[in-house]
């Protein structure tokens, strides 16, 4: 962690005021950000992020867009060229798909295009994942359909404190970041958050429990549930590793090949699809690099190859692993 | 065309000086030649691709003679060679960008026609058509929001791009907020193969400036001096504060829609030589050379001055080095990137 303005003391927060926090510092600090998307205005962002921010900011910074995906990342991208700092909200990451072609033709390749002459310091934020009864369109994860394209750069927090410093280095990255944030978690995980400013460098995993037998690489919402997991293991007399991405491009491979190399053992766990999912390159980059130092095959724990999860409970249980096939996985994998 | 004053007998001048209609001419034959040297250039298998503006060059010369330089910025698409070199690229700036050279703005990664240049106010743009009507319109939020008066943001596309959802998004969005945003749409009644009847019911695109709430009108294309006062006055309103404008001006398209397409396939070439009749270029010269704003021969004088500028050009962006494969890599982000850290 970088801290700019040192300060010892911390302030408990869940996801959703890290983000809040986060935001409204950066407003206050540069007057180049400028906040735009459905209903970030008056209603302050359906879950409350960006409240009263219109009263404070004024709406030239807060800007209620029309419902037009494809155009509020779009407008951004030309804010971005023209020398603001947008960021740009997609009320749901489920909604992103209108707007893909600016996120991927034009937003990720205006620098190179150009070579170099434009650029575009853009920041995406979106809600995304399930466990919330979203249904088809309100639980999606959409990583897996951007992390294929270079000039992007994306980042999956799923603490609050690596909401802060994440957020704050995307929105000081001169290039274009989707920002995902796990819904399920915004009010469900809370913890300390350093006070004043400080910045997390995009592409540093975090270990958050140590351990010999196996390494569980994850991100958002399975972060918290892989750890539970391998807590369970504990008292069972098993040691796992857990290591949380953060972000996703560019990815850590430095701290995913040591904990490998030490544990021997790999498994990777997601709530996005398994096929072509981030699963995928993770268990292809430790093959090339690392194949000699496996005791076992390596496992994915991810979603099944159905096009989302079912509003129905049984539908969404079924789609999403839970901390005990978590566990069951873990246990498996340590014994083979 | 451009019409006499019934009462003077003068050329209706719309404020132009004999310097800038001059200025107007030459940028016609300038694009004409430019054109004709990118096919020619393909043709002699020295280029892989090349596109033309041909019908375009008065509704181009017209419209960039009311962009300021040094304040306004332009969003084209790729059929605006006229128009970029109104604004201040130079012929050896298009022929680097058609020969693909390391020192072309673009650093020979894009195709031709799809010029940048933040010099000259000139964003860059995709193939991909109307993804660039909302970084003009953003980036007219952004003059707005710094409150920067006079100063203005030009969008050009072609008839076919009013039909992408892009651009109505975007025309709603700068109405709502009254942005200093122009968007000229060059109806050259072809979208590739696509008639105009299949694209729109209602052909008349500047009508859809009532659904926005926004002025809107149709100018002849065919004629830069109206032109440059049709742009003129909506670009005028928009450094003013007084919001956008839809304008449409119509032209045609004389060639095919690039070197690798066959327009003969989808219609004839009695409907091509119909519209040659009213071509703007030699109209021009004409009008020049009756109301004694040139002489013919100072127009055959100008002609040749703009193919000598043109050869030169050539000779000297040819002799100009490739970008090398190490290039391949830089600016993918700011500085050097891998994405496994």
């Amino acid at each position: 962690m970088a801290v700019s303005s040192s300060s010892a003391t911390s302030t408990v927060m869940n996801n959703v005021e890290a983000v809040r926090a986060t935001l409204y510092e950066a407003m206050k600090t540069d007057d180049r950000t400028v906040i735009l998307g459905e209903d970030v205005g008056a209603r302050g962002n359906v879950f409350l992020i960006t409240k009263d921010f219109i009263n404070e900011f004024g709406p030239e910074r807060v800007i209620d867009t029309p419902i037009a995906e494809a155009s509020i990342v779009g407008i951004a991208v030309g804010m971005a060229m023209e020398g603001l700092r947008p960021v740009a909200e997609i009320q749901f990451a489920d909604f992103i798909y209108p707007a893909f072609n600016q996120i991927v033709g034009e937003a990720a390749k205006t620098r190179y295009r150009s070579n170099g002459e434009y650029t575009c310091p853009l920041v995406i934020r979106t809600p995304y994942g399930g466990g919330v009864r979203g249904a088809l369109s309100h639980s999606v994860s959409i990583e897996a359909l951007f992390y294929h394209v270079p000039g992007l750069k994306i980042v999956a927090p799923a603490f609050p404190a690596d909401v802060k410093g994440l957020l704050n280095a995307s929105i000081d990255d001169p290039d274009p970041v989707l920002f995902l944030e796990h819904k399920k978690t915004y009010r469900l995980i809370k913890g300390e958050v350093p006070d004043g400013h400080y910045t997390i460098p995009l592409g540093k995993a975090n270990i958050l429990k140590e351990g010999t037998q196996l390494s569980v690489v994850s991100y958002g919402l399975y972060v918290h549930w892989a750890l539970e997991a391998a807590q369970k293991l504990q008292e069972e007399g098993l040691s796992v590793e857990v290591i949380d991405l953060r972000s996703i491009r560019p990815m850590d491979k430095g701290t995913i090949l040591r904990s490998v190399e030490k544990t021997r053992k790999l498994l990777i766990v997601h709530e996005d699809n398994k096929f072509g999912g981030i699963g995928a390159e993770i268990s292809a980059m430790v093959a090339e690099e690392a194949l000699f130092h496996l005791d076992a095959p390596i496992r994915r724990l991810a979603a099944p190859d159905v096009p989302a999860m079912g509003y129905a409970l049984p539908l969404e249980e079924e789609y999403m692993s839970s901390p005990g096939e978590m566990a069951e996985a873990m246990r498996e994998l340590v014994k083979f | 065309m451009a019409k006499t004053d019934v009462k003077t007998g003068t050329l209706e001048r719309r404020g132009l000086s004999d310097d800038q209609l001059r200025a107007l001419l030459r940028n016609m034959l300038l694009q004409r030649q430019l054109d004709n040297r990118g096919f020619q250039l393909n043709r002699q298998g020295k280029v892989p691709f090349a596109l033309g503006s041909e019908g375009h060059e008065a509704l181009q010369a017209g419209a960039a003679m009311a962009f300021s330089r040094g304040k306004d910025l332009l969003a084209p698409y790729y059929r605006d060679l006229g128009l970029c070199l109104g604004i201040g690229l130079s012929p050896y700036e298009i022929l680097l960008s058609i020969f693909a050279r390391a020192a072309d703005h673009n650093g020979g990664r894009q195709f031709p026609n799809h010029y940048s240049s933040k010099a000259a106010g000139l964003m860059s743009f995709s193939s991909i058509l109307a993804a660039h009507i909302p970084h003009a319109v953003g980036a007219a939020y952004a003059l707005q929001y710094r409150g920067e008066k006079g100063r203005a943001v030009l969008a050009t596309c072609g008839d076919g791009t009013t039909s992408e959802g892009e651009w109505h998004e975007s025309m709603n969005f700068a109405a709502i907020h009254k942005l200093p945003f122009v968007m000229l749409v060059e109806n050259n009644e072809w979208a590739i193969s696509t008639p105009l009847d299949k694209q729109m019911a209602q052909p008349e695109i500047w009508k859809r400036a009532a659904g926005y709430g926004i002025p809107g009108r149709r100018f002849n294309g065919f004629d830069p001096i109206e032109t440059y006062a049709a742009v003129k006055e909506a670009m005028d309103r928009a450094r003013s504060g007084g919001g956008p404008s839809l304008i449409e001006g119509t032209c045609y398209r004389y060639l095919a829609h690039s070197t690798d397409d066959n327009d003969m396939t989808y219609r004839t070439k009695e409907e091509v030589l119909e519209h040659r009749k009213h071509d703007p270029v030699p109209r021009f010269e004409s009008i020049l050379v009756e109301y004694g704003v040139m002489t013919a021969q100072d127009v055959e004088a100008m002609r040749k001055d703009v193919l000598r500028e043109t050869n030169e050009a050539t000779d000297k962006a040819e002799s100009m080095p490739y970008p090398e494969p190490k290039d391949l890599y830089t600016h993918v982000y700011e500085g050097a990137w891998e994405p496994w850290q």
